[in-house]
């Protein structure tokens, strides 16, 4: 009875200031998009939109595949893109090839990190991208780590309760809690096809007749604000997981792995491997 | 079959308020002539009640304190004249151009679109007000009639069928535009009204005074069977001022841009138009150039020209005068002029207005105005060939491509899908490679620009050690010499050897720093040897 009287008193004097002060409100879902990847679908779940999510690893560690590949998702639907390129680094052949329309991307080719946080400032105050990539790879990590905490921060308000999936490139993490999922990637082993290897007797030998296939790269969660799956898949119909390909999947450790493929690789295309003569 | 006359009192003094709205409500005189003898040759009823007289001289009127004094601008008249005409088409297709100050609209088939003919009127003074004019308007059915209502009496005047000769009759007649000699004779026989001259016999009257005189007795009687002579309508939305001081700074010059551009905007939303490019010419000032450093031939062709030019082409009509102030401030500051400017000249070319039908299911995409301020801005930041949309051309030269305009797609996803038939074979092929790998991604590659020079060891033939950007490394696998050649007769032709090599880097321990991951051990990279310069780069690396 007391408490009941001691919560129709609080109700009371807080009216109009806090709607039901003693309802659980349920913790924002963020909504998030095919990264175009099926296993970084199942290990993150997802580009978030709203967000910032930041993609960090060295050199050939698979950035710009997965950038390629979320670029070629949301290009499809198709939605606005824009690239911020730190270090006009970006190769538009690459990127057609991935499946890119290039015809609903925005390049802005920089020649400094001070001109690329700058374009990325006026980007999201202009609005209406589905996916701004601010691509810092080629900048030396000692630069990017002189950025102000509070850019990332001012790009993280900027970017939320809209539909702008905000992506940042980099070698390592530097917008800490202000990215709602990180990702860290790294190189594994680079597969070469030797299926090519031919003899005639009238052509010369070829010296080095093996194609480069592709190469492996792992990807490991350092952080996510988006829900687990297994909460998901425990709470809600798939339906509101839009990333997840595979419905019976559950994250059960927070490492992938993911292999790219060159253009004219055909490990697995369905295109049979010329028989050695 | 009714007809409105519109007339602009003291249009001289009109046309130069339109320019300066601030001058609204101030006694005014207008001088022109031959400095240093200039004469007042306009004044508004302010400047007149104050004591100004035409044909009074500068230095005279300048003792009148409370009167503002400008010269005559006949650029101004000019533009004032347009947007007068402006005035009658957004109304109807038949307007008379009968004076600088006067024009006539037939209001035939407008009732059902406008209403009565008060309230047509009444519309007419109030675009009127909207373009920076104060108008009188006179709805007559007899074109004479109207014209000289207009002139005559202040605000709206409606005259009947029949009533010409009463309502006329009360004004001067100096109104129905009679030569002076004429108008003499009259004050001499005591003639001052309409309805007086009307009085006079017509014979004996066009004994003393001719035709004229017969014309100005029918004109007073309020008859006449004149036709209109139709205007063409003109497609010329042009506006200038001239500046009595030179102007150096942005910040006054945007404020005198951003009046062209309202009186220019008001003028086309009267005709229902919209602007798709603004040409805009700065006169500017041979005396007051800045002294420049010339660095090339350029900017001394441009430090020569007493002109400044700019295009501002725009990706969709558009209407909005405080958006294309902004555009074409962002311009100017990328390229400003090289010296104080003089004269300004602004000129529209006119389009339809966008029509835009919003769907419930089109992806979510950026507002055209503001999409094209941000492009302003960045274009600003990065320059103007560092964005825009890549596009391929058809060449094998490596790394060949063009920038175009942005322009993202707005179509539905299902009607991408069904577009998508029509592809080339070409780009179905590409497509295929990149998406039937089962969820495999395709490769991405970052481009080293310009290419990094490299030297590269050779051991029959077959790569072994490289070293480049301050690193070395083992070549572990090698793919190539794929040979690419083209366009040999050009000057720019190139013949090179591609590899794709698989390097492991030899990393002292000390470099490793805090993160291992920023000196990477391993890496896949595309090295080329040019036989034309005969060395060896690093064209990019597989990421």
């Amino acid at each position: 009875m007391r408490l009941a009287t001691l919560r129709s008193n609080v109700e009371t004097a807080l009216a109009g200031r806090v709607p039901s002060p003693f309802t659980y409100r349920d913790r924002k879902v963020i909504e998030t998009v095919s990264a175009g990847i099926p296993e970084i679908d199942s290990l993150a779940g997802g580009l978030p939109r709203g967000s910032l999510t930041e993609i960090c690893g060295p050199p050939c560690s698979g950035r710009t595949s997965l950038l390629l590949s979320a670029l070629a998702a949301r290009t499809a639907q198709p939605e606005a893109c824009a690239l911020i390129d730190g270090r006009d680094a970006f190769d538009p052949y690459s990127a057609e090839a991935a499946g890119v329309k290039l015809n609903n991307l925005l390049w802005v080719r920089c020649r400094n990190i001070d001109q690329s946080l700058r374009a990325t400032d006026l980007l999201l105050q202009g609005g209406g991208f589905g996916l701004i990539v601010l691509d810092l790879s080629d900048i030396p990590p000692e630069t990017v780590r002189y950025v102000p905490l509070n850019a990332w921060f001012r790009f993280r308000r900027t970017v939320e309760d809209t539909a702008t999936i905000l992506l940042l490139l980099e070698q390592e993490s530097n917008a800490k809690t202000c990215a709602s999922l990180v990702l860290q990637l790294g190189m594994g082993p680079a597969h070469w096809n030797t299926a090519f290897e031919t003899k005639t007797a009238h052509a010369p030998r070829h010296p080095f007749v093996c194609l480069l296939d592709g190469f492996q790269a792992r990807a490991e969660v350092l952080r996510s604000r988006i829900q687990p799956l297994i909460e998901i898949s425990a709470r809600h119909s798939f339906a509101q997981a839009r990333a997840v390909n595979d419905a019976k999947s559950v994250r059960t450790s927070l490492e992938t792995v993911f292999e790219t493929k060159t253009m004219w690789g055909n490990r697995s295309s369905g295109i049979p491997a010329p028989k050695p003569k | 079959m009714a007809r409105a006359a519109i007339h602009i009192p003291d249009f001289l003094v009109q046309a130069v308020v339109r320019a300066e709205p601030t001058l609204r409500g101030a006694a005014i005189v207008l001088v022109d002539g031959t400095p240093p003898l200039w004469n007042v040759v306009a004044a508004n009823e302010a400047a007149a009640l104050a004591g100004i007289e035409l044909g009074m001289a500068r230095a005279l009127a300048e003792q009148f304190e409370t009167v503002q004094i400008r010269p005559r601008s006949r650029t101004q008249e000019k533009a004032a004249h347009a947007a007068l005409l402006d005035l009658g088409w957004s109304v109807s297709p038949r307007v008379e151009d009968t004076a600088p100050d006067t024009i006539v609209i037939d209001l035939a088939g407008l009732s059902s679109l406008f209403g009565s003919e008060e309230t047509i009127a009444h519309q007419l003074a109030q675009r009127a007000s909207e373009l920076g004019l104060i108008a009188q308007v006179a709805v007559a059915s007899n074109l004479e009639a109207a014209i000289h209502a207009a002139r005559g009496f202040p605000g709206i005047t409606l005259i009947s069928q029949g009533e010409e000769a009463q309502r006329l009759g009360c004004l001067p007649v100096d109104v129905l535009g009679a030569s002076d000699e004429v108008l003499e004779t009259l004050e001499r026989w005591g003639v001052r009204t309409c309805e007086a001259l009307a009085a006079l016999p017509v014979l004996q009257l066009s004994e003393r005074l001719g035709q004229e005189g017969v014309r100005l007795h029918e004109w007073a009687c309020g008859a006449g069977a004149r036709s209109m002579v139709l205007a063409e309508p003109g497609l010329c939305f042009e506006e200038e001022m001239e500046l009595d001081d030179s102007v150096e700074e942005l910040e006054p010059l945007a404020f005198l841009l951003g009046r062209l551009l309202d009186q220019l905007c008001a003028r086309l939303q009267a005709r229902s138009l919209a602007i798709c490019a603004i040409h805009l010419r700065l006169d500017l000032d041979p005396s007051g150039k800045k002294d420049l450093q010339v660095r090339n031939d350029s900017s001394r062709r441009k430090n020569q020209s007493n002109t400044h030019e700019k295009t501002l082409t725009l990706p969709v009509p558009m209407r909005d005068s405080k958006m294309l102030l902004n555009l074409l401030r962002l311009q100017l500051q990328g390229d400003p002029p090289s010296a104080p400017i003089l004269k300004l000249f602004m000129a529209a070319e006119p389009a339809r207005p966008r029509a835009v039908q919003t769907g419930l299911f089109l992806p979510a995409s950026p507002d055209v105005e503001k999409l094209e301020l941000t492009i302003a801005r960045l274009v600003n930041l990065v320059g103007d060939s560092n964005i825009g949309s890549p596009q391929l051309v058809d060449t094998h030269r490596p790394g060949e491509f063009r920038m175009d305009r942005f322009a993202p797609s707005r179509e539905e996803p299902r009607l991408s899908r069904r577009k998508n038939a029509a592809r080339s074979v070409e780009t179905e092929r590409s497509d295929f490679i990149a998406n039937s790998k089962a969820g495999k991604p395709a490769i991405g590659f970052r481009m080293f620009r310009p290419p990094l020079p490299a030297n590269v060891q050779l051991q029959e033939g077959r790569p072994q050690r490289v070293s480049f950007r301050g690193t070395r490394g083992e070549i572990v696998a090698a793919s190539g010499p794929w040979r690419t050649s083209g366009d040999w007769w050009r000057e720019d032709a190139w013949h090179q050897d591609e590899w794709d090599l698989e390097i492991h880097f030899q990393v002292p321990s000390s470099r490793l720093g805090r993160n291992p991951a920023s000196c990477p051990q391993q890496g896949l990279y595309r090295f080329y040897y040019d036989s034309i310069s005969e060395g060896w780069f690093v064209r990019g690396i597989y990421d």
